[in-house]
């Protein structure tokens, strides 16, 4: 009886629905987190308090608050919005939100998905989340939240391509495109990081930084809310729960963006103090506790980081978002890509020899066992192993 | 019927669905949220393949590309008599027939081909390494696991030997081709210049 019942919890399907029901209980748990954050921030860079009365002195349960208050309110679709089109934009952008939380490795074998395309799949899902603002645009039937949509759209789809770009400079720079490896490779201490790698990816985490806060329209990027303008784009129509999922959906996304530069730039879940893992010291579950303690408090780091700019610059026109898109992202990260590629090239030439001048932890011999779904294995074949000395 | 074959007809009986819908839609918008279904169901049906590389790629090209030029342009010019499309009932009769025809072949040249002896030359051995994208890129440098060299002692890549063709250089002419097809794109969609008034 006792087999039976770790036959079930072992199962492929029993895993999976874990795996899901964790990552979903995260991002809707953030989300919460973040909304009292987001007031509180605000509130403060504009010399108030922010909530301050639900729930004690600091206005914990505000969110909560806030939850019961969308719930509550009167469902309503607009007489000339087309009923499918408005319900399923929601629901579109929060899929899109929430499928690249199946590829992020929060820990040393911490994945749902451990996937050898982990960064491409993760660029892959995020553009799906367009499609879910043009048709919550164009389901209202309202002429406000179609201009805010096209507008948006066309802001998020400009900003793959630097988006893009930047996330292949850390791939090529450590050839593999699966996130568990990047993050291995930035094992040790913090100048092991990519990001101090050299100077292109030092530029690349920032361009990288500003794409992703354009592609989640973010301030200064955020002409959707642009309240003086178009009362509040793509989601004018939407109330209440509805709105709710659409903001679900925001905050999802600003994680999952910003865990992608934490995980490409930023050494992933190590701690950069220690020369080694802290499974090392600590064995695969402790360790990975505090793995995924360092990696959410890195991710929720530059989410603050997001929301401290949003209340410190003013907000782009239009024309000037796709002007830095146009004639200066993509310019620079071209650039840095180049850079990136040849500067391996540079330092040989120059110093022929004395290519590998860290003495961090190369790429790793084998992948550490997976605790999801074991998809992948990257070990050599067996007659490129036999041909070595 | 295990999960593999359960989870294959959910997704193919849903694409196949979504696909039917694209051509039974009145409301053209519509049509493309189901054409948006379809493909995204054969991105899964790659990803229940193992294909997780070409799933992705399905995803960003169609999904996250195709689709939103064809929404775009789709709802910028469904004015007047393009919002509704009825068709009538003469060309649904044609349509269905036509199409029972295709189908009919498909199905013949599906039924009667014997995949055993199809099987591909290089049988991955491990299955855990056929979802890994290491062999597309080994591929695309022209390395065969049977043509190895043996690794280059700087970086750990297999060197290739002169007899396997790499498929870098086509890859390289098609990428100049599709920017010649932009460049002539933005070309031709340029704003015009007004000319000016004649004296």
């Amino acid at each position: 009886m006792w087999d039976s019942i770790v036959a079930f919890i072992t199962h492929p399907v029993t895993v999976a629905v874990i795996a899901a029901a964790l990552l979903m209980g995260l991002m809707l748990v953030q989300a919460i987190i973040f909304v009292w954050l987001e007031r509180k921030v605000a509130g403060r860079i504009q010399d108030r308090l922010g909530p301050t009365r639900v729930g004690g002195k600091f206005g914990w349960l505000q969110t909560l608050a806030d939850g019961i208050k969308l719930l509550c309110k009167e469902d309503f679709i607009p007489a000339a919005a087309d009923q499918f089109l408005f319900r399923l934009a929601a629901y579109l952008v929060i899929i899109g939100s929430f499928l690249p939380f199946l590829a992020m490795p929060f820990g040393l074998g911490v994945v749902a998905l451990d996937m050898n395309i982990a960064a491409f799949y993760i660029l892959a899902v995020l553009s799906t989340e367009v499609f879910g603002v043009i048709l919550a645009g164009y389901g209202s039937g309202s002429k406000w939240a179609l201009f805010g949509a096209m507008r948006e759209a066309a802001q998020m789809v400009s900003y793959e391509v630097p988006r893009a770009l930047c996330v292949i400079i850390p791939i090529v720079a450590t050839g593999t495109m699966s996130l568990t490896l990047i993050v291995q490779q930035q094992e040790g201490f913090f100048w092991n990081w990519l990001i101090f790698l050299n100077p292109f990816t030092f530029l690349a985490f920032w361009v990288l930084f500003v794409s992703v806060t354009a592609s989640c329209k973010r301030a200064p990027f955020d002409l959707a809310e642009a309240e003086s303008e178009l009362v509040a784009g793509f989601h004018t129509e939407f109330s209440g729960f509805r709105w709710l999922l659409l903001f679900m959906g925001e905050y999802g996304s600003m994680f999952i963006t910003s865990a992608l530069c934490v995980v490409l730039f930023l050494g992933g879940w190590h701690t950069g103090v220690l020369p080694h893992d802290p499974t090392h010291y600590l064995g695969p579950i402790l360790g990975n506790i505090v793995n995924v303690v360092v990696f959410l408090v890195k991710g929720w780091l530059l989410v603050f980081v997001m929301m401290w700019v949003r209340w410190t610059l003013p907000r782009l026109r239009i024309d000037q978002v796709m002007m830095t898109c146009l004639k200066y992202l993509i310019p620079i990260s071209a650039f840095l890509l180049l850079g990136t590629c040849l500067y391996p090239l540079l330092w040989n030439t120059l110093a022929p020899g004395r290519l590998q001048w860290r003495e961090g932890p190369g790429i790793p011999a084998a992948p550490p066992p997976s605790v999801g779904v074991k998809l992948t294995q990257l070990t050599p074949p067996a007659e490129l192993t036999a041909s070595v000395k | 019927m295990d999960l593999a074959e359960f989870f294959f007809w959910t997704v193919a009986s849903l694409t196949c669905l979504s696909a039917l819908m694209v051509a039974a839609a009145q409301n053209i918008v519509r049509a493309a949220v189901w054409l948006l279904f379809t493909l995204a169901g054969v991105s899964g049906l790659y990803f229940l393949l193992g294909a997780d590389f070409l799933g992705a790629v399905q995803l960003i090209v169609y999904v996250g590309g195709v689709l939103i030029l064809v929404i775009f342009g789709v709802m910028l010019t469904a004015q007047g008599p393009f919002t509704s499309i009825k068709t009538p009932a003469g060309e649904w009769a044609f349509s269905l027939v036509v199409g029972f025809l295709l189908f009919s072949l498909l199905l013949a040249c599906i039924l009667s081909t014997s995949f055993e002896t199809l099987r591909p030359t290089k049988v991955v051995d491990d299955p855990a390494r056929a979802r890994s994208a290491t062999d597309l890129g080994l591929v695309l440098l022209g390395v065969d696991d049977a043509k190895v060299a043996g690794p280059s002692k700087l970086t750990m890549v297999p060197q290739r030997k002169r007899e396997s063709m790499s498929y870098l250089f086509p890859f390289e002419i098609v990428s100049v081709h599709l920017v010649v097809v932009l460049i002539g794109a933005a070309y031709l969609a340029r704003a015009k210049r007004r000319r000016k008034e004649q004296a």
